[in-house]
């Protein structure tokens, strides 16, 4: 393998084949090494943003707040109230006398404002630090309001950003299981770890009800804080995105007894796999549920094959490098890059555990590089050398794609179009293939052959 | 207003500001071979890096100490060590801009002292090896806007760097926050009336590069060390925006250290601004102004008359940093449009003033001017005003989609529009870009209420 940037990170790399698979992973970021990965406000916030008719109060100085202002395509079938970004905007006098006060106006004031079903209050360095009392204040303020205020333990310092997903399940879990649970079917699910990015929850739940299959919650994806607060009388929890959601479903089978089932909705495979298994799983009490589900897989396949068909002639051989927020989605890609006839020689996630690596490990060809928590210098490296058509992955990540003249697809927070599903596997194919048979790469210097365009 | 008064606010909606760290690691991309590096936890870095990259499209690398909750509880210092090291090895620097935040600064970490311990050390076992210059600056984020975080890194970085020496006939211009089209623009005029000026800071070369063939850690371009270490020397320095005379400035702290004279000018946005600047240009090299940038002016001013009943008793708010709102009131108002509002996030206490004399003579009533505001009160206040037009950054987008009028994006950040890096509005030539966008803003908004659809307009 190419010398790679830092020694210290020599055993977060690995290439299938070299050796025993050991990959270290969820340590802290090497200082200095510019990682990809934010912090734990970013996990939680992330998380929560989604449910669209609370609060989302971040209290701190105004960076955290501004920086995450409508940052995650997370659409909204009612309420818009999830994309105004709400600070405390901290001073020095704060910092010196501390926060409470100020925090407590501004809950009252803006819950007086705009009227939310609940408020999320997060965490940041600076309150970490002067020891702010968030739990103390949230619970004045919810018994004078009369809504959920919920903290949110997300001080930035305090771990990685899958510590920041903990800490939005903890916040979650105090909301589950403070409503009424009458009425609901005993064939339902709460959707867990979709965000509903660019409408993607709107195409499951349409494939879930057309089974026949209730759902009571969206976690969080155009979530509401009522839904949640209800959740736990769901026969089942669908949990996707491995991180982020998965500790909420272990809570809630241990607290309210709801069974939960990891699934993907992204690539044909795993979508229709996904409906299979709810389709199993209720086959007691709705017997004609799991034929249900194999026809309506079978329907959207007979749109969608014959399209890929012609979408996989032109994308036969080409090589990939996925590098995503959470190892979860990189399992169901380097499946759905499989099906366009595509190689995945790099695949890697900022959060991954130890059993997301093995698994990774598991399904990709020998050569394959599987890396966790890279930085643009290792990923510029790794992508030259396993000669990479195409990098998918998040906005911080595009810029290193293009400047070396190689193809990028986002699939991450800011994306535009919804590529869950089968309509969305369709979507996804169309998109790698105006990125990866565009005519501007015979322009780009690295693959014109040419360094005339270097730097005077 | 005593330190423990009561704040006149108690949250922000929809800030008009960032932080202060976001500024200073913009100044530091404009001087070449330079890395900036925040001292805190890793989320910072990742989010003004997201944030630049947005805006820029470019790669921007900024390096953290990625502090945890070990680090903050003992303190920073081995994690910067090896942050430093790493950026050094791995990326080669000539300079490191390190930067603090809100968590180095709230346990009290001065990061000063940390690193010329560590350079010491370093060179101590590195003889005959080049290491780079380290530059600290204090930029906590409850402590002001990125404008006054930028400010604080340039003065940082002339503090740093500045040496003294017999007077040179160079000048400084110290053109604020300005986008790298406009950088380049600034470059090719001072040169035509045949001045050397070093630009402090110039990142539009970092910030707006070409395509590359092999991955490059510190893209080429911007203010050469050399020459941050000449501004002690200049003949004068020119300092652009309306805290350019500011005593805690960077231009202020040449002049008090090295008795280079500092003329400080608002942005040269509009016809009247760049009248300003091309004169004191004229003055400092003695020539005329070029021909070249004469005839600019003079298709400017053909370009106002032809397009002014397009433009007559529209009204418009501008919202933006500082300098820029000074400099588009001044423009707006010259082009006959009504400035009704003029808002930033900054918090300087000088934009009322300057409005007021960028604006002088042109408006019939004043604008309303609000500092430190948030866009949940530009809103409020802007609700009753019958806006025809709104200028600002793309921040301001669901303001003027509420209102139903056009916004024409200028400034930091733009995130909904393709090519901000080659946006100008300095100028005669920038203005006239500027002035191009405004009319057309509005003819297309007209066009498309229109039921007839007209094809000549």
């Amino acid at each position: 393998m190419t010398a790679l940037p830092f020694e210290a990170r020599r055993d977060q790399v690995h290439r299938k084949g070299d050796g025993t698979f050991r990959l270290a992973c969820n340590r802290e970021s090497l200082a200095g090494a510019v990682s990809q990965r934010a912090c734990v406000f970013c996990g939680a916030r992330v998380v929560l943003y989604p449910v669209a008719d609370a609060l989302h109060l971040v209290h701190g100085p105004v960076g955290c707040a501004a920086y995450t202002w409508d940052i995650r395509g997370a659409l909204s079938s009612g309420p818009q109230l999830h994309r105004l970004s709400f600070s405390t905007d901290l001073r020095e006098r704060e910092v010196i006398f501390g926060g409470e006060e100020k925090l407590y106006r501004a809950l009252t004031e803006l819950i007086g404002r705009h009227r939310p079903a609940g408020a999320f209050v997060y965490s940041t360095c600076v309150v970490g630090l002067i020891g702010d009392d968030l739990g103390a204040v949230c619970k004045r303020v919810a018994a004078e309001q009369g809504i959920p205020v919920i903290p949110v333990r997300s001080e930035g310092f305090q771990g990685t950003k899958r510590a920041g997903y903990a800490a939005a399940c903890e916040a979650l879990f105090r909301l589950v299981g403070t409503g009424p649970t009458d009425g609901i079917s005993p064939v339902s699910v709460n959707i867990l770890g979709d965000f509903n990015l660019a409408g993607e929850l709107w195409i499951v739940r349409g494939y879930l009800e057309r089974m026949g299959v209730e759902v009571v919650a969206n976690l969080t994806g155009d979530g509401r804080v009522a839904h949640i607060a209800r959740c736990h009388g769901a026969a089942l929890n669908l949990v996707q995105c491995s991180g982020a959601t998965l500790a909420l479903a272990r809570r809630m089978e241990e607290a309210y007894g709801v069974p939960f089932r990891r699934v993907s909705y992204f690539g044909v495979d795993d979508m229709a796999e996904a409906l299979y298994a709810v389709g199993d799983h209720f086959a007691d009490r709705d017997p004609g549920l799991p034929g249900r589900a194999r026809e309506l897989v079978r329907e959207e396949l007979s749109i969608l094959e014959p399209r890929l068909r012609s979408i996989r002639a032109d994308l036969e051989g080409r090589r990939v490098a996925i590098y995503v927020g959470g190892a979860f989605k990189a399992f169901s890609l380097v499946k759905a890059f499989r099906l366009l006839g595509m190689r995945t020689v790099i695949v890697g996630s900022q959060t991954g555990t130890a059993e997301d690596y093995r698994e990774l490990h598991e399904i990709t060809d020998p050569g394959t590089v599987i890396v966790d928590d890279t930085n643009p210098l290792e990923l510029s490296a790794l992508l030259l050398e396993q000669g990479a058509d195409l990098l998918v992955g998040g906005v911080k990540e595009r810029p290193i794609a293009y400047k070396l003249g190689i193809g990028f697809c986002d699939h991450n927070h800011e994306r535009k179009l919804p590529l869950a599903g089968f309509e969305g596997m369709l979507r996804f194919a169309e998109e790698v293939h105006r990125t990866v048979t565009s005519p501007v790469w015979r322009f780009a210097p690295r693959r014109a052959g040419s360094r005339e365009v270097c730097h005077a | 207003m005593p330190e423990s008064a009561a704040p006149a606010f108690v949250s922000t909606t929809n800030a008009c500001h960032l932080c202060m760290p976001l500024g200073a690691c913009l100044a530091f991309k404009g001087v070449e071979g330079t890395v900036p590096f925040l001292h805190g936890s890793q989320g910072c870095a990742t989010y003004m890096r997201r944030y630049l990259i947005s805006h820029y499209r470019e790669p921007v690398a900024i390096a953290s100490s990625s502090l945890g909750e070990r680090q903050a509880v003992f303190g920073g210092g081995p994690n910067l060590r090896q942050g430093l090291w790493n950026v050094i090895t791995a990326m080669r620097p000539r300079v490191i801009g390190v930067a603090t935040t809100c968590l180095t600064e709230t346990i009290g970490e001065e990061p000063g002292p940390l690193v010329e311990a560590f350079l010491a050390e370093l060179a101590g076992k590195n003889p005959g090896v080049t290491l780079p210059r380290v530059v600290t600056v204090r930029t906590p984020s409850f402590g002001g806007t990125h404008t006054e975080g930028f400010r604080r890194a340039v003065r940082a970085l002339l503090k740093a760097l500045a040496r003294p020496g017999p007077a040179g006939s160079h000048l400084n211009l110290l053109p604020g926050m300005a986008s790298p089209a406009d950088l380049r623009h600034l470059k090719d005029v001072v040169r035509a009336f045949g001045l050397e000026a070093a630009v402090i800071p110039d990142p539009s070369d970092p910030l707006d590069g070409p395509i590359w063939d092999a991955y490059t850690p510190v893209p080429p371009g911007g203010t050469p060390p050399e020459a941050l270490q000449a501004a002690g020397r200049a003949r004068a320095t020119v300092a652009l925006g309306c805290m350019a005379g500011d005593a805690s400035g960077p231009g202020a702290w040449l002049r008090d250290r090295f008795g280079v004279e500092l003329l400080p000018l608002p942005l040269p946005v509009g016809l009247r601004a760049s009248d300003r600047f091309f004169a004191v240009l004229e003055e400092l090299s003695g020539r005329p102004t070029p021909g070249w940038v004469r005839a600019q002016r003079g298709r400017l001013v053909d370009a106002y008359v032809d397009a002014h009943k397009y433009l007559a008793g529209v009204r418009a708010a501008v919202v933006a940093d500082e300098d820029l709102a000074v400099g588009l009131s001044g423009f707006l108002a010259e082009i006959g449009v009504h400035v009704a509002y003029v808002a930033t996030g900054d918090r300087s206490g000088s934009l009322e003033g300057a409005v007021d004399a960028a604006t002088a003579g042109l408006l019939r009533e004043p604008p309303a001017v609000r500092e430190e505001v948030d866009y949940y009160t530009v809103a409020e206040e802007t609700r009753d005003l019958g806006l025809g037009l709104v200028v600002g950054t793309s921040k301001a987008y669901p303001l003027a989609r509420d209102w139903g009028i056009p916004l024409v994006r200028v400034g930091f950040p733009i995130h909904d529009r393709f090519g901000a890096a080659r946006q100008r509005v300095l100028g005669y030539a920038g203005t006239q870009d500027l002035f191009d966008r405004v009319v057309n803003a509005l003819l297309a908004q007209q066009q498309e209420a229109s039921a007839v659809g007209y094809g000549y307009l």
